[in-house]
């Protein structure tokens, strides 16, 4: 495992900044207790914790960010806003952070590409609510 | 008495069996749901983005033309609806700079500042008309039936727009025991059932649906009581494939919170729509005699 | 001005440890002290825990001897099931009205036989076990009670609640007249018609040892309220050799054994968002003295706390937790979402940041580690005093770091738990300071001038 390396500059990151201003959360105030990856519903599916995922944010680790599929499988449900014991909203934290990429127009749903058969017996309300997340 | 009623999509089609369920029981109750002119799409999901506002115009142009009819209240019944409208509303109503800037984009005659209030039918219920009217109108009483109630996300969260106690709600209980039917705890009942991740993790919503719902049999309920499209679906489609893969697996009937009502006022079927319910629940239904 | 000679006697307010020690100290350097505590016997939180942490004394063991102390002192005077209603007057000559509750006993005839607890019909939940067992209406709180001479709670008195419904004339059942007591006491020392009474004293200085509570289970919602989840003190009424179960750590619903234990640190402390911000202090110590305790009971059980951080500043306290880890402690880094009840188990979701994992655990009993909050009463009797606290009820020093004790009025000094959190040497040392304090007051004779002065043009 390689050595990471931290420096003022790599904190000062753009990235830092604008997960901040999009979520509206300071992401500092998150000292680590986990009570939000405890009670994730979608936490048994994800490779890295939630609460690693923001502790990467403080580090300004995008890139390991961007490796996990921890974000794409968040289901804004909003347990850990509920729980967490700074006030932190972490699931706008993690909507910030889909935002970066699908901002650059990188959708993470492609509709078009969706096999008929696949969404068939969909409701609508999937359908709309899934593509308002994962679309730019 | 009229309330002015905001459907949604999914009511309107794959849901109907909420919505005409939902219409007779309040008829029954002394109330019209009035259904909204010209309603949009409510913009769901509710945009989790500070600068993101292009997402509530949906909502906000819904809540504008709930004022310009004379409203100041409307009601929704799906729980995605409710939660998009109530949180758009109290942007309108507490952010300032956003309420400049989208009245400013939608550049409307009257300018929207959160004059109208957006409840849930289960709020109405129980604020509004209370559980003695209600017992009062049931003619069937559904004695003996344990009904696990499942509240997923939408209805409780964030705090802001919960229409109960987060962690531990009643209001859907207490559905159950004005109609005569025993409520049964369990632990997930206010655990996300996944939500749109079905559309492209199916699987995983496949692993939440079993875990609710084993949770709910596990803790002595026969029939499960739901408040929202979305987790009707996902409860619902997960069943077949849950019981190839776990042998143990045991479907749960499902029903939506009026369609139980109506069958303990003693309406007919007709406005049930049980059709649009899981095979499962109509096999129960027959087996209860509950299918009149 | 007039100087007048102050009273040569001080107040105690809280029979706990930290009072305790501030009235031993005034009072052995020959002044006179008055202590009041509202409760029936002196002795206060510290007498309820199993043993203390690092050493594991016996606390009823290092108390009682304090506690015997106070009663055969010379110099002070010792109230108990009393509370100070109002305060007037200044330093040097506070006049203080205290509310001697009426005991219904007659503590001059009573020697403390017991007869008539033992035969006493009535039951409520007891204080001193925390809820774990119920108490007779009549009752000493603890075998080592100071005065070991009963009070009638007239809340649960049978006696009282036949009068009450005599003298309100209602229709339907009347309920027994009982007075067992009264008939087993062999020196007639019942006492029906003794009422509360005020004391009025005047005192030079006043110090405030009121104490803590914990924070109701109930206030963190997604932990389950249920019998095998209990708080701290709960679990040292089980570990307890003196304590309901005999020091074998039986769970409360069932009476068996539990072989996995949860602790959970910080349910309510260090949470902004839903109970208190700051740190309790003395948990991550006790929660790890419980584990080691239990572990010394249930030599094959498992014991997991779930922290955030450790807190272990005090004397020997990291070698403590080291020692507790050694024992067979597993630690998990992580706060837990939810605790509810499955079946013959608890069930723990949490999480271990530390290996990147979400842990569940099927305990057989939850320990809980509930926020310390300023006693109930406290911001009553600190109202009453005229004295400043802080957002959340501790009383307020006049300066942080140089006056901790100094309150917003002069002559009124506090110590222990009822200024912030903290461990027992810290309280008893504060009990002393005050003392100390107060020592200085008295020996002055005269108040001293605040430095500041108003000049009118």
């Amino acid at each position: 495992m390689a050595r990471i390396e931290l420096s003022s500059a790599k904190l000062k990151k753009d990235f830092i900044k604008k997960i901040a201003e999009i979520s509206g959360q300071n992401i500092y105030e998150c000292y680590q207790c986990g009570k939000c990856s405890a009670g994730c519903p979608m936490c048994f599916a994800m490779d890295i914790l939630p609460s690693q995922v923001i502790r990467l944010a403080q580090l300004g680790l995008e890139d390991e960010i961007k490796a996990s599929k921890t974000i794409w499988l968040c289901a804004s449900c909003l347990t850990c806003d509920a729980r967490c014991p700074k006030g932190v909203d972490l699931s706008r934290v993690m909507e910030a952070m889909r935002l970066l990429t699908l901002r650059k127009s990188k959708n993470h749903l492609e509709p078009s590409q969706m096999a008929r058969p696949e969404v068939a017996d969909l409701p609508q309300i999937a359908l709309v609510s899934s593509f308002r997340k994962f679309t730019g | 008495m009229e309330l002015s009623y905001y459907p949604g999509c999914t009511v309107k089609t794959r849901a109907r069996n909420f919505e005409e369920s939902a219409i007779a029981v309040m008829q029954t109750l002394g109330v019209t749901l009035a259904e909204l002119p010209r309603w949009n799409c409510c913009g769901t999901v509710y945009s989790l983005a500070d600068d993101d506002l292009i997402h509530h115009v949906a909502g906000v142009r819904n809540l504008m033309q709930v004022r310009n009819q004379g409203h100041s209240k409307i009601v929704t019944l799906c729980a995605f609806c409710y939660n998009t409208l109530h949180r758009a509303n109290l942007v309108m109503k507490d952010q300032s700079d956003n309420r400049f800037g989208i009245n400013s984009f939608m550049d409307e005659e009257k300018p929207y500042n959160g004059e109208v209030s957006v409840a849930h039918l289960l709020q109405v219920l129980r604020d509004d008309i209370g559980w003695e009217k209600i017992a009062a109108r049931v003619t069937r009483p559904v004695n003996g039936i344990k009904i696990a109630v499942y509240y997923g996300c939408t209805l409780l969260r964030p705090q802001s727009a919960a229409v109960d106690n987060p962690e531990n709600p009643v209001v859907l209980q207490n559905v159950v025991k004005a109609c005569g039917a025993t409520p049964v705890d369990f632990p997930f009942a206010t655990e996300c059932c996944g939500s749109f991740q079905v559309v492209s993790n199916r699987e995983f919503v496949n692993e939440r649906a079993y875990e609710i719902t084993n949770s709910a049999r596990k803790n002595g309920a026969e029939l499960m009581l739901v408040s929202c499209p979305l987790c009707e679906f996902n409860l619902r489609q997960a069943q077949g494939k849950l019981k190839d893969k776990y042998p143990d697996f045991q479907a749960m009937p499902l029903l939506y919170f009026t369609q139980l009502m109506a069958l303990a006022f003693g309406l007919s079927a007709g406005v049930n729509r049980f059709d649009l319910n899981s095979p499962e629940t109509q096999v129960w239904l027959s087996q209860k005699q509950l299918m009149v | 001005m007039e100087k007048s000679a102050f009273t040569q006697k001080a107040l105690v307010i809280g029979g706990g440890i930290a009072g305790i020690q501030a009235a031993l100290d005034i009072a052995d350097t020959g002044y006179r002290v008055l202590l009041v505590e509202r409760t029936p016997s002196i002795g206060g939180h510290m007498l309820q825990y199993a043993e203390v942490f690092p050493t594991l004394d016996c606390p009823q063991c290092i108390m009682t001897p304090k506690m015997v102390e106070v009663s055969q002192h010379p110099n002070i005077t010792l109230l108990t099931y009393a509370e100070v209603k109002s305060i007037h007057g200044s330093t040097g000559h506070f006049r203080v009205e205290i509310l001697q509750k009426s005991r219904k006993v007659d503590h001059t005839k009573c020697t403390g036989c017991g007869a008539c607890w033992q035969k006493c019909p009535g039951r409520t939940a007891s204080e001193y076990n925390a809820g774990v067992t119920e108490r007779t209406a009549i009752y000493i709180p603890f075998p080592q009670a100071v005065p070991a001479k009963p009070v009638i709670d007239l809340q649960h008195c049978r006696y009282i609640h036949y009068r009450e419904f005599i003298e309100s004339k209602q229709d339907g059942k009347k309920p027994p007249e009982c007075r067992i007591c009264e008939r087993v006491c062999p020196v007639g020392a019942i006492d029906w018609d003794q009422t509360d009474t005020i004391i009025t004293e005047e005192v030079a200085a006043i110090v405030v040892a009121t104490g803590f509570d914990l924070m109701e289970i109930g206030n963190i919602t997604e932990y389950a309220i249920d019998p095998d989840v209990v708080n701290g003190i709960q679990f040292e009424r089980l570990l307890s050799p003196g304590g309901p179960t005999a020091g074998v750590v039986k769970r409360p619903s069932d009476g068996k054994i539990p072989q996995e234990v949860v602790f959970i640190s910080c349910c309510g402390s260090r949470d902004p968002e839903h109970g208190v911000p700051y740190c309790s202090r003395v948990c991550c110590m006790y929660l790890a003295k419980q584990a080691v305790l239990y572990k010394h009971a249930v030599p094959d059980g498992q014991v997991y706390i779930f922290y955030i951080d450790i807190r272990s500043t005090g004397k020997g306290y990291e070698q403590f937790i080291q020692r507790g880890i050694g024992e067979g402690t597993i630690y998990l880094r992580g706060k837990v979402s939810r605790v509810y009840r499955e079946g013959e188990k608890i069930k723990v979701v949490g999480a271990d940041t530390l290996s990147g994992q979400r842990v569940e655990i099927a305990a057989d009993m939850v320990v809980l580690a509930m926020a310390v909050l300023p006693a109930q009463g406290n911001g009553t009797l600190f109202s009453r005093l005229g004295i400043a606290t802080d957002t959340h009820g501790f009383v307020q020093g006049n300066h942080h770091k140089f006056a901790p004790l100094e309150t917003s009025v002069p002559g009124i000094f506090v110590a222990g738990m009822a200024q912030g959190p903290k461990d027992i040497p810290d309280a008893v040392a504060q009990g002393s300071a005050a003392a100390g304090k107060v020592l200085a007051l008295m020996a002055r004779n005269e108040p001293s001038l605040q430095p500041s002065v108003g000049i009118l043009s």
